[in-house]
């Protein structure tokens, strides 16, 4: 098994060289000029030799060879380098937005994982009947619905619903705070956008569990449970869900890795100050110091996510043995 | 009698007693805190010398002092400048060459320090003259200037190579920010991630891209100002966050300004807890014909591209779904230097009978041999109202049998394909912060004059009635200058076309009280007048 988990380990090396190249030629082939954005798009006049100082300060006078190697060697050691557009160190805008995003992924996660696998498996035991057709008509809600439209009519419903009762449109808070400063007012932000997200979340992942469960439910090894006497919740919960989830948590696993630099609709909607509106920023700004290192963090995250989830698996099914 | 007498009183005691709470509402009251957003991201970085972005003026002004300023009680006086850290604004002598302030005493930076001409001077001289590797964003607009000195710890003087009318207007400078002269010297990219000023409000912090707090100064130099005990401004570049902000109470305002549609959603959710102010703005569109590219390099077809469009009638039915409004010239209609309306309708695209513009527009085309010409516009973007505009334009030019077909970048690719030249027409926008037309009107320059004129033309002419305007100092006679300017651009050459100026809608909880609007989302952004009534229809 270590054996394993270090050949996978070291694949990461080249996937990430080929995730490097691609977004550091990707990006420059963008027309644009991040100098030129910062200091004409406020309608400002500005001369030629702000520009050149500009480029100076950033780097970008370096020939494109020794940007690409200043970006790699600083990436294997652990130097993400300075944001072109801030001028502050990239490890430092990621760290002051990881915590939102990671939140939201989280609790969007637990969401997901509240409503899907009871959803699923009640979908899958009663299977054709008005609840099973409830339940699908809502995973394919969650899937077929953006979940920015989600957000946006979540935030609508609320203005107007807590107006009517109340007198007094209510929305969440749309600046952050930690949770530990402030649980409720933390958690009054997060919620919406977690429910957001989680639905869309827990749609794909409800339909899995609902399809592995009918698969494993009609396994010979839960006849003979039920011959033997077994009560149903127990040959449900103990023998065939256990089975069922394998495929659910290789979803989930990947999903979640997502979450952290995909949420940017989501963020935008919900004015979260997350990696998904930092990500959408870098690359309209043309940073590219700070869209490089955000696009080789999520390729790690993913990779790493992977990698947890293929052990996980060997967990929850001793058959699997690594090679 | 008597009970007359009674009945009189009572009816006057009444009388008082309605009035006076009127009066008590409109007497500023102290305590309080603003929240209002930003609508842009986080600014690239915090020193006002450097950037550009209207982001960072609605960051960080509450912070600074500056040494002249837009009248905060009058903004939409175009003309008015009044003193900041200045005793009074000074008449020029020696030919107009010479300005010499006077700083106000006893006027500490937020780290006790106190504040002199000299950190003035050396403000000022970082502005106008950078050191090598230092960015100043508008050191092009301060080349009549020789030098700027501080011969004593209360004189600022300025001198100018030459007398310019723009050079006054343009110490208004809303990013003119006073730093403090020692830091200066020690290391002049410290404000690029630091606070220090002198201004009404003391920094407290700055989450990244999130919000920026500030708490009052209570050393501050303007006695009794500032009102609030604080502010917090967030940035939403969403519009729909802010309105929905606003419309919860989670924010009292934002300054930039809304579009009619969002404005009308606000006032029929909010009612007598919304008030808006409106003014005309000190942006506007130009179009720009790329005159390196055929067939655009015939002032036959530039001219007919001006005079299909009918800006006066368009000008009502945009206002209604873009931030437009205003028809006028290259020069901020609210201008002295303006065209008058009977002026503008001498020049070509400003006629008042389209029929007879349309017509004539027509003529030129076929006598050009481009009668059904079709090219590609070039726009931005971004919704207000640069898509407006486009998707209008593109209307209006249909009505003389051109087609033209819009290509919208995002901003980056914009500036790119400018710079090249790598378009047939473009949408621009020319914003400027403090009315100075003189140097506004920069950007129609040849681009062998001006480098960020993208229409690909060189115009002597024009060049010389520009460098003789910005060289008269008589009021009158700038005048005559401007409307040769502007006719040889538009008139004779149809180089550019001003399109509609802007037009700002700004959206404030009914509790708020004290703020004035002005051309510009540059200015008036110090928060120092601002103050809270939160009994008020709350």
């Amino acid at each position: 098994m270590y054996r394993y988990i270090a050949r996978r380990v070291l694949l990461v090396i080249p996937t990430l060289l080929g995730a490097a190249v691609l977004v550091f030629a990707l990006m420059r082939l963008i027309p644009g000029d991040i100098c030129v954005v910062r200091l004409g798009s406020g309608g400002a006049t500005f001369n030629p030799q702000a520009i050149a100082l500009c480029h100076h300060e950033i780097g970008l006078d370096k020939p494109l060879w020794l940007q690409f190697w200043d970006f790699v060697w600083g990436f294997s050691h652990f130097d993400f380098g300075i944001s072109m557009w801030s001028g502050k160190p990239v490890a430092v805008e990621i760290a002051a937005r990881l915590p939102i995003s990671l939140e939201i992924a989280l609790l969007a996660t637990i969401v997901a994982v509240s409503i899907a696998i009871p959803l699923g498996t009640i979908s899958a035991l009663k299977q054709n009947t008005w609840l099973d057709v409830v339940v699908r008509t809502v995973a394919i809600g969650g899937i077929a619905t953006p979940s920015f439209w989600i957000g946006i009519i979540a935030i609508l419903v609320v203005l107007d619903t807590t107006g009517a009762l109340f007198g007094r449109p209510w929305m969440p808070p749309i600046d952050y705070v930690p949770i530990w400063k402030d649980p409720i007012r933390n958690l009054s932000m997060a919620i919406l956008p977690a429910i957001t997200v989680g639905y869309r979340y827990s749609a794909v992942s409800m339909r899995m569990t609902r399809s592995a469960m009918l698969e494993v439910m009609r396994e010979d090894y839960i006849r003979t449970a039920r011959a033997k006497g077994l009560l149903e919740h127990l040959i449900v919960n103990r023998h065939a869900l256990k089975n069922a989830l394998l495929p659910v948590v290789t979803l989930l696993g990947i999903e979640f890795a997502f979450l952290i630099g995909g949420l940017v609709v989501t963020e935008q909607v919900f004015n979260l100050n997350g990696i998904g509106r930092l990500f959408v920023q870098a690359v309209q700004n043309q940073d590219y110091t700070l869209t490089q290192a955000l696009v080789m963090l999520t390729v790690t995250v993913f990779v790493l996510c992977n990698l947890a989830v293929d052990l996980l698996y060997a967990w929850l099914d001793p058959r699997i043995r690594f090679a | 009698m008597g009970t007359l007498r009674l009945a009189a009183g009572a009816m006057f005691a009444a009388v008082l007693a309605l009035a006076l709470p009127v009066q008590a509402q409109e007497k500023p009251q102290y305590g309080g805190t603003l929240t209002y957003m930003i609508p842009a991201d986080a600014p690239p970085s915090l020193d006002l010398h450097r950037e550009a972005t209207y982001a960072l003026v609605h960051t960080v002004a509450p912070f600074y002092s500056v040494l002249m300023r837009v009248d905060p009680e009058n903004p939409a006086d175009t003309t008015k400048f009044v003193c900041d850290l200045c005793v009074s604004v000074p008449v020029p002598t020696d030919g107009g060459t010479t300005y010499t302030f006077k700083i106000i005493t006893e006027v500490k930076f937020h780290d006790g320090s106190p504040l002199t001409a000299a950190d003035v001077a050396a403000s000022w001289h970082e502005i106008i003259f950078p050191r090598p590797g230092v960015l100043s964003a508008r050191a092009n607009w301060y080349e009549a200037v020789q030098s700027v000195e501080a011969p004593d710890a209360t004189t600022v003087v300025f001198k100018l190579k030459y007398p310019s009318s723009t050079f006054l207007p343009s110490l208004a400078d809303p990013y003119a920010a006073i730093y403090p002269k020692a830091i200066l010297d020690k290391d002049p990219h410290w404000f690029e991630q630091h606070v220090m000023g002198s201004g009404p409000f003391k920094f407290v912090s700055y989450d990244i891209g999130q919000e920026i707090k500030g708490v009052k100064n209570p050393d501050y130099y303007h006695k009794g100002l500032p009102y609030l005990d604080g502010f917090v401004g967030i940035f939403a570049e969403k519009q729909a966050v802010r309105v929905d902000a606003i419309r919860a109470g989670r924010a009292a305002m934002e300054f930039r300004g809304l579009p009619p549609a969002a404005i009308n959603d606000l006032k029929s959710s909010l009612g007598d807890k919304l008030k808006v102010q409106y003014s005309d703005w000190n942006c506007g569109n130009l179009i720009t014909p790329n005159s390196k590219r055929k067939p655009f390099d015939d002032v036959r077809v530039r001219k007919a591209l001006l005079l299909a469009v009918d800006q006066w009638h368009g000008a009502p039915a945009l206002s209604k779904i873009a931030n437009v409004k205003t028809v006028g010239g290259i020069v901020f209609p609210g201008s002295p230097l303006a065209a008058t309306r009977a002026e503008l309708e001498q020049m070509a695209g400003f006629w008042p009978d389209i029929e007879k513009s349309r017509a004539e527009a027509r003529r030129l085309l076929k006598e050009a041999g481009q009668e059904n010409l079709h090219f590609e516009l070039l726009n931005r973007n971004v919704d207000q109202p640069y898509k407006y505009v486009g998707t209008w334009l593109i209307d209006q030019w249909s009505k003389i049998g051109v087609t033209a077909t819009q290509k919208v970048v995002p901003t980056g690719p914009w500036f790119q394909l400018m710079r090249t030249g790598d378009f047939d027409v473009v949408v621009e926008a020319n914003c400027n912060s403090i009315v100075n037309p003189v140097l506004d009107t920069q950007k129609y320059l040849p681009h062998d004059v001006f480098v960020e004129n993208y229409g690909g033309y060189s115009d002597p002419v024009e060049a010389d009635i520009y460098s003789k305007m910005l060289h008269a100092t008589d009021p009158v006679v700038v005048r005559q200058y401007m409307r040769q300017y502007e006719t040889r651009i538009v008139n004779d050459q149809a180089h550019e076309f001003p399109m509609l100026w802007w037009y700002r809608a700004i959206p404030e909880r009914s509790y708020v009280h004290g703020w004035k609007i002005g051309p510009s989302h540059y200015i008036n952004q110090d928060l120092s007048d601002i103050w809270l009534d939160k009994t008020a229809t709350e």
